[in-house]
């Protein structure tokens, strides 16, 4: 019960984008079309859950029992770069089509904030292992659902009449503030 | 990877200037979307974490500009990123330290000052191909800009959503709109901020 109320939060009711505003530049960079939308929300969901297990891993049996946990930030921010780069290069050598299909994405997702956000939430709150898992995935799955339904805002906007003082990035942050509003609903649901 | 040099030749007070409007990192480049939403709920937090930045920026430009001979190209993300993450680490110590209350208020995002793209950004584009004392005129203007736009956002939305601005009472009998201090507020307000800076931009 307490694992399914970490994913629901994870997903709807504290999700990383509307909620904390953790990757938001993915989310305007990559929300005009769909099918990139998809790739890099799998690519990220991917990441994620890798982080969750190997953060948690180094966190509590390297860091916290050598008593080093002031190097917290600098640790973490290089087991994510690393651990892009090897699934990267793992991906490229075992499956050439998911590393064309993730492609870029990839790279760019060490400086995708929502990645160090979840390592750091999860050192916060003191999840244990499982937990963390959980709230990986569900952070990931969170991320991808409303980087999907931006997407597809944009794509019916693309053909909009607008101001041209709002194309862009104006009209997007305000498409994405009615989608945090109507996120809002969900809130009731559970409180973490 | 051979690096050229590629000294900025523009007069000494523009690099200063330029990081206020032309490339304003929030309102012009959109970068370091994530602590710009998040923390500015009031014009003290907003400001606050424009001045930590601001810090971490011109550090990082310093260190960055005065080793930027001696890293080779293929590791140079990874070195920009670990002393960023040093003087991150710095900052937040401090915080914790000496403003105990603005610390817990910034909460994770001072941590993540780390991934704020503009910082790497301004080391790509510039501390690492200039010397030191433009890559710190140039770290001070873009932070500069960076804590205007945090402080005019935390003001507005403060503004809006309580009456006040820094904790004075501004409207009085104002009845607030609390959706600005949600994170909805955040995005809306940007959005209209970022419109209203194309239309001067277009006038000029």
């Amino acid at each position: 019960m307490e694992l399914l109320l970490i994913f629901v939060a994870a997903v709807l009711t504290n999700n990383f984008v509307l909620h904390y505003f953790l990757g938001i530049c993915p989310f305007l960079g990559v929300s005009s079309r769909m099918e990139t939308a998809v790739g890099m929300g799998l690519a990220v969901i991917f990441v994620m859950t890798l982080t969750a297990t190997v953060t948690w891993l180094i966190y509590h049996h390297i860091l916290v029992r050598f008593g080093l946990p002031f190097l917290e930030y600098v640790t973490f921010i290089l087991v994510i770069a690393s651990l892009v780069q090897i699934v990267e290069m793992f991906l490229r050598r075992f499956s050439p089509e998911l590393y064309r299909a993730l492609g870029i994405y990839l790279p760019l997702i060490t400086t995708n904030c929502s990645i160090l956000g979840l390592a750091l939430f999860m050192v916060l709150r003191e999840y244990d292992f499982i937990e963390g898992l959980v709230f990986g995935i569900g952070a990931g799955i969170g991320f991808t659902l409303v980087l999907t339904i931006m997407a597809g805002i944009r794509e019916e906007l693309a053909f909009a009449d607008l101001p041209r003082a709002f194309r862009g990035a104006p009209i997007t942050l305000i498409t994405a503030g009615i989608l945090a509003l109507a996120f809002m609903g969900f809130s009731g649901l559970i409180r973490v | 990877m051979e690096r050229r040099e590629e000294v900025s030749r523009r007069p000494w007070y523009q690099e200063y200037l330029k990081g206020l409007w032309e490339e304003n990192p929030i309102f012009r480049m959109l970068l370091g979307m994530c602590p710009t939403l998040a923390v500015t709920t009031s014009a003290l937090n907003g400001l606050s974490m424009g001045l930590a930045t601001t810090f971490v920026l011109t550090s990082t430009s310093l260190v960055v500009s005065i080793i930027r001979k001696l890293v080779p190209g293929q590791v140079r993300i990874a070195t920009f990123t670990v002393i960023i993450a040093t003087f991150v680490t710095v900052a937040d110590l401090f915080l914790k330290a000496k403003f105990p209350a603005i610390s817990k208020a910034l909460g994770p995002y001072v941590p993540l000052i780390v991934v704020n793209c503009f910082i790497l950004g301004r080391q790509e584009v510039f501390a690492s191909k200039n010397p030191t004392g433009r890559s710190i005129l140039d770290a001070l203007g873009v932070g500069s800009g960076f804590i205007f736009a945090l402080t005019l956002l935390g003001s507005i939305r403060e503004l809006l959503g309580s009456g006040e601005v820094f904790g004075h009472e501004v409207i009085p009998g104002w009845h607030p709109w609390v959706v600005m201090i949600l994170p909805a507020g955040a995005f809306l307000t940007l959005g209209f901020l970022v419109a209203a800076m194309n239309a001067i931009e277009r006038t000029k």
